[in-house]
C-alpha cells in the first residue's frame, strides 16, 4: 500500500478519568503518543483499553481530564477531522453490499472521488471479488477487512484500532500488519490494543499496560515490550 | 451544505436498508390493518357514532404503528456499532436525526396512505374528497410523530428496558399532536367537511419546537 505522507499528529491524556456510575473505567490517566508513535495497549479485559481508544476518538467524552491533539511542534490542534476507528463491532452496515459501505461513508466524509475510493480499498483490502454481496453474507474475518477499509478512507493521520486482528485469518494479519507498518512508516500515529504477540504487535514502538483503569507500565524498549504484551510478570 | 448532503446521503441509506429488508414497513402496514380491521367490528359503519369516533380511532392505529416503527431506528444502529461510525463520519451530527425522522415520516406516510382505502371501507367515511387537506395533516401530524419519536429511540436505545422505554415516554409527550390531528380530522370527516386552522397551527408549532429543540440538542442523545 502506497500511502502519501501526512502531518504527523500526536495525542495527549491528560488526568483522564471516566466514570460509568460509581465505576471507573479509567483512572488519573495521563500519557503522550507522539506524532507517527505506534502504540499498544495491553491489559485483560475490563482493564480500560477500549474506553481509552473511544475517548481518543471523542466518541466518549472523559469524565475530567483534557485530551489534545498536537502538531509536530507540540502546539494544540483546535479541529481533527482525520481519525479512523476500528471498533470491536464492524461499524458497517449488513444490509448494504462492501462497495455500498464504502460509498456511503466515503461520501459522508466528502471524499473527493468516493467510487475511485471505494474501488482502490476494496482492492487492497482483497474484496473486489465481493464487492456487490451482502457484508451479512461475509465471513467475520471478510467483515473486519470492509471495516478496516472504512477506518482507512480518509487517509486518516491518526489511527485507532481495538483489538484490530479478530476474526483474520493468517494471511489476514500479515495483511494487516503490512499496511500499519506502511503507515507508521508514512507518518501516521497508531494507537491499537491488543492481546499477546503477533506480527502486528511486531512493528510497535511503545507498549502501555493497563490494569483496573490506569497505566501500570509504559515502555519503548524491546523486552519489556514484550513483557507487557504478554502479561509475563503480571 | 455538508448538513443536506450528508442528510440527502444518509435518507438514502435508510430508504436503502429498508426497501431491501422490508422489515419495519411490512410488519406495520399488517399491525395497522389487523388493528384497523378489529376497530371497525366495534361500530355500526352505516351510523353517525362511525363518523364521529372513526378519527380518533384512526390516530389511535397510526400512534401504535409508530411507536412499533420507531423502535428499532436507533437500535438498528447498535448491532454493529454503527452509530459511531456516523458520528465520525458526519461533521454535524443532526444529519444522522434528519435523515432518520425524513425516513421515519415517510414510512409512516406511506404507511397512513395504504390503509386511507381500508379505513375509508370499513368505517363508511369519505375521505377522497378531502384527500388533499388530510394528506396535509397526515403529513404534520406524522412529521411531529416522528421528531419527538426519533429523539425518544436516540434516547431509549441506550437504556435498559428499552422496548418499555419508548412507548412510556413517546405517549404522553404526542399527547398535544394526537389531540390537534385527531381534531383537525374529525373536521374533515364531518358531514360537511371543514378544515380546522387552529389545529394545523398547533400540529405547525408542535414540529418546529421539537425540531429546532433536536437540531440544538441532538449530539447530545448520541453520546455514549
Amino acid at each position: 500500500m502506497t500511502l502519501p505522507a501526512v502531518s504527523p499528529v500526536g495525542i495527549r491524556f491528560e488526568n483522564i478519568d471516566k466514570r460509568y456510575g460509581g465505576l471507573y473505567a479509567l483512572r488519573r490517566v495521563s500519557l503522550e503518543i507522539a506524532a507517527g508513535e505506534c502504540m499498544v495497549l495491553a491489559g485483560r479485559n475490563g482493564s480500560g483499553k477500549t474506553t481509552l481508544l473511544r475517548i481518543a476518538a471523542r466518541l466518549v467524552r472523559p469524565s475530567s481530564g483534557t485530551l489534545t491533539f498536537l502538531d509536530n511542534r507540540q502546539g494544540a490542534i483546535a479541529e481533527l477531522s482525520q481519525t479512523g476507528f476500528v471498533g470491536h463491532a464492524t461499524m458497517v452496515y449488513d444490509e448494504l453490499t462492501a462497495e455500498e459501505n464504502l460509498l456511503l461513508f466515503a461520501q459522508l466524509l466528502g471524499i473527493a472521488e468516493p467510487a475511485a475510493r471505494a474501488e482502490t480499498l476494496l482492492a487492497e483490502v482483497g474484496l473486489t471479488d465481493r464487492r456487490k454481496s451482502l457484508v451479512r453474507t461475509f465471513s467475520r474475518g471478510m467483515r473486519q477487512r470492509v471495516a478496516i477499509a472504512r477506518a482507512l478512507l480518509n487517509e486518516p493521520s491518526i489511527l485507532l484500532l481495538d483489538e484490530p486482528a479478530t476474526g483474520l485469518d493468517p494471511q489476514g494479519v500479515t495483511w494487516l500488519a503490512e499496511t500499519l507498518r506502511g503507515m507508521r512508516d508514512a507518518g501516521r500515529t497508531i494507537l491499537m490494543s491488543l492481546h499477546g504477540e503477533s506480527e502486528i504487535s511486531a512493528m510497535a514502538t511503545r507498549a502501555v499496560r493497563l490494569e483496573a483503569g490506569s497505566v501500570i507500565a509504559d515502555t519503548r524498549t524491546g523486552a519489556s515490550l514484550s513483557s507487557i504484551l504478554t502479561f509475563a510478570g503480571a | 451544505m455538508s448538513l443536506f448532503s450528508n442528510t440527502a446521503v444518509l435518507l438514502g441509506k435508510e430508504l436503502r436498508t429498508e426497501f431491501r429488508s422490508r422489515e419495519l414497513l411490512t410488519t406495520t402496514v399488517v399491525f395497522i390493518l389487523v388493528v384497523v380491521v378489529l376497530f371497525s367490528f366495534t361500530f355500526d359503519a352505516s351510523s353517525a357514532e362511525s363518523q364521529r369516533f372513526a378519527a380518533s380511532l384512526l390516530w389511535l392505529a397510526f400512534l401504535f404503528a409508530a411507536s412499533l416503527m420507531l423502535q428499532p431506528c436507533f437500535l438498528r444502529e447498535q448491532s454493529n456499532d454503527t452509530l459511531s461510525a456516523l458520528r465520525l463520519s458526519v461533521k454535524d451530527p443532526f444529519a444522522i436525526f434528519a435523515a432518520k425522522l425524513s425516513a421515519n415520516t415517510l414510512f409512516l406516510l406511506l404507511t397512513e396512505l395504504l390503509m386511507l382505502p381500508v379505513f375509508s371501507v370499513l368505517f363508511n367515511v369519505p375521505v377522497f374528497p378531502v384527500i388533499g387537506r388530510l394528506v396535509l395533516v397526515l403529513f404534520l401530524g406524522s412529521l411531529g410523530v416522528s421528531i419527538a419519536g426519533t429523539a425518544l429511540s436516540a434516547i431509549s436505545a441506550q437504556a435498559r428496558m428499552r422496548e418499555l422505554l419508548l412507548p412510556l415516554l413517546l405517549f404522553p409527550l404526542l399527547a398535544p399532536v394526537l389531540a390537534a390531528s385527531t381534531q383537525v380530522t374529525v373536521g374533515l370527516l364531518d358531514a360537511t367537511p371543514f378544515m380546522k386552522w387552529k389545529g394545523i397551527g398547533y400540529l405547525v408549532i408542535f414540529d418546529v419546537v421539537f425540531l429546532t429543540a433536536l437540531w440544538l440538542f441532538g449530539e447530545y442523545l448520541l453520546e455514549e
